[in-house]
């Protein structure tokens, strides 16, 4: 079965790397690229999937779930309760216009039975969450104002889903018996199904506990044993384990991931739980896309293209009408509003979830169920380039228009630069450069150094500080300078290598232990080396002059040209060095002190100025 | 008559950041591509001055113009660390000291007074020419010729239409210099450069 395993992996993962290349190159988005080749591999065009793209398509899902916890993450608490009438005002007015309107529709229009038309309309009144939190943080649309309003909407879908497939049953014709058992509680538990509100709060209390006070312990305890992949392992662990629970005690599962998230956003681990769980998110809503694109079924299609896209084209403008005019009375300004609509008027993946237990429930005909599947999909295929056509031909002409003001701009205020390592070296760097008003951007591999800072007011990401995908959460590709300040000279190596290959624009201020190490830095085309063993070495010899005798101004003058010299040689001495790089480093080493004290005698002999000094004038 | 063609401007200001004049100054004059501006206090914050560059860049020059505010009816600190340490001895003066010799000098000074304070009848009882004394027996000293100063009075409360006038008047009056269209002999009776146009 492993072999079966791998193919169906290769198949996923080949589709990708195909796909999604080639319709971010088009500017349509990965979404599209994903579904586009889903349809090419599915049982339609190459048949390299099979009918199961149904089954992989709910286990994918589980994307959307780490997805809503990352969104969490982004948003702490405070945030979150300011958005709490957005979220149920436009969320639940969307739904309850939405739902009238298609009822109507389906009711009047295609003589459904009052049950039938009320089912369906509640799941067309969904939107796919999964597409449109994709696009919006790939096109950098999550900031925008249309941007959390249509979050606001799809965090109320997501919570209303749950009542709605508790109501499904009592529109059945004949009454379903509750067969749906929702809670599937170890037996240990299992006393507790008698209280389902008691269950339920005791959910919601664990998961609070949980998120706020236990696991940051578990993550310190973590954390200090130095093990990525066991980070990694707690990561997946805790968001998995939100959401069984969530569904066991009959809550969604993507709710649940996203009030840990919002619980946790305040914690130092933040950003690290986004980077870990990230990658994983990523790949299974690009495995659930690729799955939506292989379940169309181009049969159901054939049969009736005429009904099929005219149905479409219904559910869509309905949709897009109530979100225009619900964009209008929140106040969004023309094009912000004209985004909303085009962002949210598809019909999305809990459609699926709740048309498979109509189906279950026996409320429509099969027949017509497979159509309005087909009808689901199209709509989600349809959404990416009409958000395409937005942006290529609606977009730009409000570009004249004053710039709407980013609403949430403070949430990640940008910091022009960031410091690696905080520790002696870096430590002083920082408090110099905010004693100077500028606001460093922290990365620092100590939780209780972390945990510190954060609690003086520093913005702080916790982690090694040469993971790219954390370095990019603290802003390095917007950010002008890095400054690399980690005790290890391997580490400010790598990181030398790493960041001018991934973020070009980005000037490199790095720290090195002494000449050798400012060397290898310069062989990499470093070009602001600072020595730690330099300035405080002249100035101690400063030091011992002085309470030798000496003038502590004229020492002074002479410290600054000595480091100066020495900054010279250095770059001389380079230069030289490239030469002989097959001599071993002891030796070499020798063999530059040796020249470097040869370079001092040249420089003493220019050393002697007579500045306010006649004593040896003729 | 010797024909002056490079100008070499020395702005000392130890916090142009906050000068809007002092910045203005230099941002018209530094597109000319017969005028260096070195910003001084920006070169050598720590003092410490580079006699030897400081030398050669006077060695290319053939007028000097010296930038700075009046600070306390004198300069800002770095302008005398600059003659303390490169108009060296058997250099600028002294045995063989003439490298500077022929070469032309003034100053531009932004003053928050006016000419009206900067007289015997007025609060401050002595001119601009008078408290710079000590700079044109300097000149003087290393066998160089001194200009009239340039003064941008009222500083402090300058309209900028008045501060864009004195820049364009100063401009002009360089550019003139440049092309070798004013006589290094001034008109009898200019005390100050601002009197030209």
């Amino acid at each position: 079965m492993a072999s079966g395993l791998f193919q169906h992996a290769l198949i996923y993962l080949g589709t990708a790397i195909v796909f999604v290349p080639i319709s971010k190159k088009l500017g349509i988005g990965s979404v599209l690229g994903y579904l586009i080749g889903g349809i090419l591999v599915g049982p339609f065009a190459l048949g390299l999937i099979g009918t199961e793209g149904h089954d992989v398509m709910h286990t994918a899902e589980f994307g959307v779930v780490m997805m809503l916890f990352i969104i969490g993450l982004e948003l702490n608490p405070a945030q979150f309760w300011k958005m709490r009438a957005k979220i149920v005002g436009l969320g639940g007015l969307q739904m309850l216009l939405t739902a009238v309107l298609l009822f109507m529709f389906l009711y009047l229009a295609l003589s459904f039975s009052f049950k039938a038309s009320l089912a369906l309309a509640l799941s067309f009144a969904m939107s796919s969450t999964a597409i449109v939190l994709q696009t919006l943080k790939e096109k950098l649309l999550d900031k925008t104002p249309a941007g959390q309003h249509a979050f606001s909407v799809l965090l109320f879908q997501d919570i209303a889903v749950i009542p709605i497939l508790a109501v499904l049953p009592l529109l059945a014709l004949q009454s379903a018996g509750g067969d749906t058992p929702a809670h599937r509680l170890p037996p240990f538990l299992s006393f507790l199904d008698q209280y389902p509100s008691l269950l339920l709060l005791a959910a919601v209390g664990f998961v609070f506990i949980l998120s706020r006070y236990l696991l940051p312990l578990v993550l310190r305890v973590i954390a200090k044993v130095q093990m990525r992949e066991l980070f990694t392992a707690a990561a997946l662990f805790f968001v998995i384990g939100i959401a069984w629970l969530m569904e066991s005690v009959g809550i969604s599962a993507a709710l649940g991931a996203f009030m840990a998230g919002v619980l946790l956003a305040n914690s130092e681990f933040r950003h690290e739980l986004e980077a870990d769980i990230n990658p994983f998110k990523g790949l299974l809503l690009g495995v659930f896309f690729t799955a939506v694109g292989s379940t169309i079924n181009f049969a159901v299609i054939a049969a009736d293209p005429a009904r099929v896209f005219s149905i479409v084209l219904i559910l869509m403008t309905v949709k897009w009408i109530v979100l225009y005019f619900l964009g209008r009375r929140f106040r969004l300004v023309a094009d912000q509003q004209l985004l909303f609509a085009f962002l949210l008027c598809q019909v999305g993946e809990f459609a699926f979830v709740l048309l498979a237990s109509i189906a279950q429930l026996g409320i429509v005909p099969k027949q017509e169920l497979d159509l309005f599947m087909a009808v689901v999909t199209i709509s989600m295929m349809v959404s990416p380039l009409l958000l395409f056509v937005y942006e290529r031909f609606v977009a730009p002409r409000f570009t004249n228009d004053k710039k709407t003001p980013v609403a949430y701009d403070a949430m990640e205020a940008a910091h022009h630069v960031i410091l690696v390592g905080f520790g002696h070296f870096g430590s002083t760097i920082g408090r110099f450069l905010r004693a100077n008003n500028t606001h460093a951007t922290i990365i620092d591999s100590d939780s209780e150094r972390v945990n510190l800072l954060r609690k003086m007011g520093f913005k702080v990401f916790y982690g090694d500080g040469t993971r790219l995908d954390l370095l990019e959460s603290a802003g390095a590709s917007d950010a002008q300078i890095l400054i690399s300040a980690i005790d290890d000279p391997h580490t400010n190596m790598e990181l030398s290598e790493l960041l001018p290959k991934h973020f070009p624009n980005l000037k490199l201020f790095v720290r090195a232990k002494n000449r050798y190490d400012a060397y290898e830095l310069m062989d990499k085309g470093i070009t602001h080396v600072h020595r730690e063993s330099l300035i405080d070495s002249v100035y101690m010899g400063v030091d011992i002059l002085s309470e030798l005798g000496h003038r502590k101004y004229t020492l002074h003058r002479k410290a600054q040209d000595f480091i100066k010299y020495d900054n010279e040689a250095l770059e001389k001495l380079y230069r030289h060095r490239k030469s002989d790089g097959y001599i071993s480093r002891l030796r070499a080493e020798t063999e530059l002190q040796e020249r470097l004290l040869q370079e001092d005698k040249q420089f003493l002999a220019k050393a002697e100025d007579s500045a306010w000094d006649s004593s040896h004038r003729n | 008559m010797e024909k002056i063609t490079r100008v070499l401007l020395l702005a000392f200001h130890p916090r142009l950041e906050a000068s809007h004049v002092n910045r203005f100054l230099l941002n018209t004059l530094r597109e000319h591509p017969h005028i260096e501006v070195k910003d001084m206090y920006e070169l050598y914050p720590d003092f410490n001055i580079d006699v030897n560059k400081e030398q050669q860049d006077l060695l290319q020059a053939d007028l000097v113009i010296v930038q700075h505010p009046f600070f306390w009816y004198a300069a800002p600190p770095l302008i005398k660390q600059w003659i303390d340490l490169v108009l060296e001895h058997g250099w600028a003066y002294g045995t063989n000291g003439d490298k500077l010799k022929g070469k032309q000098i003034m100053h531009l000074v932004s003053s928050g007074g006016g000419f009206e304070d900067y007289c015997q009848q007025g609060k401050n009882l002595y001119t601009y020419t008078e408290l710079l004394r000590p700079f044109e027996l300097t000149y003087k000293f290393c066998q160089m010729q001194q200009l009239p100063t340039y003064v941008v009075p009222l500083a402090n409360k300058i309209a900028q239409i008045d501060l864009e006038q004195h820049a364009q008047q100063v401009k002009r009056i360089l550019e003139q210099w440049i092309a070798g269209e004013v006589d290094a002999k001034l008109p009898a009776g200019v005390t100050y450069l601002n009197e030209l146009n």
